[in-house]
């Protein structure tokens, strides 16, 4: 009986992803420090963590929410609140009289922290809302996410939140390049850090998955009625994925905090959502490999190769028609449909990595037959 | 009230009304340990209904279901059933405080089911819809089983969805998608998914719909074959009128949601009643 899968391909994929991490290391440490690749490498690492943790909601448990800029604001906001050198405190919250938290945590704690005060947010909302089914769920979480956005921003709670000013001068990714007693950095880990971190939040998510957890909550999504005849407890199962999904999209919130240098409530828009539900759409909803494939496609898209379509470009004398400011957002949404329509499932479909490189090997292993 | 621990289910008074419509009208049953029990009637009854009912689908109007002498549901008329009630017996239960589980406790108990149109697991191989059935027994949490220290009850929970399938047929199919199975072989499957809870009493809901004669014999020796490897005693909803003949202990008969008919095999067949109203069209 085959009950035991090959191991081979898991072994592969762990070599790839082994040797993605050296190789990220060593462009760090040769390629100059402002090339627009790192820029992509670290808000795709961070995009990565929020669309996985995304997927899991949507694609895994079939719960469609639409709440996760709501929790990243959160994320980022508990980062930023608890990070602030205590020294910088009176002029980032100058209007607050420096603030009403007058102490730091160390950063991995207040990534912590920030998963948590978002997975805590969650499980309040979720009591009311996990019981809606698909677009109810998602306009409520939608709104959700609003209200969030407006209460960050309300002035009474100024002194933790700042109102609507930008909270900065937290540790952000450049910090964790290892400078010597000159200030010139010696190791380059500006990249490598985010990596590190949204690999091991996207190993745990994995891990979850591929738990008897993940397969319950994969029965749910292929049919509730029968999950829950199965005794698999429906309410339950639905609030911890929420919870999960969440305390990782607040940790993504924190490492996009990081990546911005600044927070503020107003930028963490539906827009954002959506740019991440497209990430999963894109990817594949229900494969990880796809997600995280497709958020480094998008934010190099996004940020580097279409920025082209934004600006005049001239060939010779001859001026390229409609080339102007918002010209790439056309051309985006013209991606998006033609995804759509004509590739439903995504670039990975629901496969995940392994899955193809072992239909590769039995392919390989037939012909050799 | 039911002493008699003799009795695995045994159902009192349920009345099951939608809006207007009384879809089951005051059935009392009872199934004992060991014994195959089989619910027949003509399309419409309202078989299915009382099968939503015991398992925590639906939440009967009126009525008491018992499980090993235990009230699982208790129900009373309420709000504007009140008024709108149209079965009998409505006051009986009146002073009692109403009962009602979710479908997932009350499989913990020990009640697990089949569906009528097959609810397989669609996007899991045929192994991983049984494995699932395993999940409701663990004793790991959501910490453990994603740090792999549940390592050894993952083991033995795999070990037993193979040994399930291999004991309904299926162990080649394993690793197939439960979807692209044969007809028959999904039923056997759900079977084999249900057997994973550990239940002690099984619910089917049509097992023989779409097979072949053969097919259902076949089945019929797996039902009683299964029933007594595990120890259990079986409640099924067929039409099948061969495969309900053979091998039920006893029958009851429902007809627009009233049992008009109770009895072993041979009195139902004989029963002018049930002829009339069922057996009666089929014989022609």
């Amino acid at each position: 009986m085959n009950q035991k899968k090959s191991k081979t391909p898991m072994i592969i994929t762990l070599v790839l992803v082994a040797a993605i991490y050296v190789a990220v290391f060593i462009a760090e440490q040769t390629l100059p420090a402002n090339s627009m690749l790192f820029t992509v490498l670290k808000k795709g690492a961070t995009y990565a963590l929020v669309a996985v943790s995304m997927n899991l909601l949507n694609g895994f448990t079939g719960i469609f929410s639409l709440g996760q800029a709501g929790f990243m604001l959160v994320g980022a906001y508990m980062y930023g609140i608890f990070t602030i050198p205590i020294a910088q405190r009176a002029s980032v919250y100058q209007y607050f009289d420096g603030g009403m938290i007058q102490f730091t945590v160390p950063v991995i704690v207040a990534m912590i922290l920030a998963g948590l005060a978002a997975a805590f947010f969650a499980f309040l909302i979720g009591l009311p809302v996990l019981r809606l089914k698909s677009d109810y769920l998602a306009i409520a979480t939608l709104g959700f996410a609003e209200i969030i956005r407006a209460i960050f921003q309300w002035n009474g709670l100024g002194p933790i939140t700042n109102g609507s000013n930008m909270l900065r001068s937290f540790p952000s990714f450049n910090d964790f390049n290892i400078r010597d007693g000159q200030g010139n950095v010696t190791v380059y880990l500006s990249t490598l850090i985010p990596f590190l971190m949204a690999g091991v939040c996207i190993l745990l998510i994995v891990l979850l998955i591929n738990s008897s957890y993940g397969r319950a909550l994969k029965a749910i999504r292929d049919d509730e009625v029968a999950a829950e005849a199965m005794g698999i407890n429906l309410a339950h199962h639905k609030r911890l994925a929420f919870c999960v999904s969440s305390f990782f999209a607040g940790v993504g919130g924190a490492m996009l905090a990081m990546y911005q240098t600044t927070v503020q409530a107003k930028s963490f828009t539906s827009a954002m959502t959506y740019e991440i539900l497209l990430i999963v759409v894109i990817g594949g909803i229900g494969s990880v490999t796809g997600s995280v494939l497709s958020s480094f496609l998008f934010v190099a898209c996004s940020e580097w190769w279409l920025r082209f379509l934004d600006e005049k470009q001239m060939i010779g004398t001859f001026e390229v028609p409609l080339l102007r400011n918002g010209f790439r957002l056309v051309v985006f949404s013209v991606i998006i449909m033609i995804v759509v329509l004509f590739f439903r499932r995504g670039i990975m479909g629901d496969k995940e990595l392994p899955d193809l490189l072992s239909r590769r090997m039995k392919s390989e292993g037939r012909r050799k037959k | 009230m039911s002493e008699n621990r003799n009795n695995v289910l045994k159902l009192e008074n349920i009345t099951m009304q939608f809006g207007g419509v009384v879809a089951i009208n005051n059935l009392s049953l009872e199934v004992n340990q060991g014994e195959i029990v089989a619910l027949i009637g003509p399309n419409g009854a309202g078989k299915t209904t009382a099968f939503n009912c015991i398992t925590g689908v639906y939440e009967p109007t009126n009525g008491i279901v018992y499980f090993h002498g235990e009230p699982i549901v208790v129900n009373h008329p309420q709000g504007k059933m009140v008024k709108q009630y149209a079965g009998i017996n409505g006051d009986l239960y009146r002073e009692k405080k109403p009962v009602a589980h979710t479908p997932d406790r009350i499989t913990h108990m020990g009640i697990a089911r089949t569906f009528q149109n097959i609810r397989l697991f669609k996007s899991q191989t045929a192994f991983e819809n049984v494995l699932i059935g395993t999940h409701l027994r663990r004793n790991s949490n959501m910490f453990t089983a994603t740090f792999r220290l549940n390592a050894k009850e993952e083991k033995a929970n795999r070990e037993k969805a193979w040994n399930l399938l291999e004991i309904v047929g299926l162990a080649e199919e394993g690793k197939e998608l439960a979807t692209s199975l044969p007809y028959g072989k999904q039923r056997r499957l759900e079977i084999a998914r249900a057997l994973a809870t550990e239940p002690t009493l099984l619910l089917l809901d049509e097992p023989a719909a779409g097979m072949n004669p053969q097919e259902t014999d076949e089945l019929g020796s797996f039902i009683v074959d299964i029933k007594n490897r595990f120890n259990l005693t079986v409640f099924m909803i067929e039409h099948h009128m061969n495969l309900v003949m053979d091998i039920s202990d006893r029958i009851y008969v429902l007809d627009f949601g009233r049992q008009i008919a109770e009895g072993t095999p041979e009195e139902i067949q004989k029963n002018p009643v049930v002829i009339a109203a069922y057996l009666g069209v089929e014989e022609e």
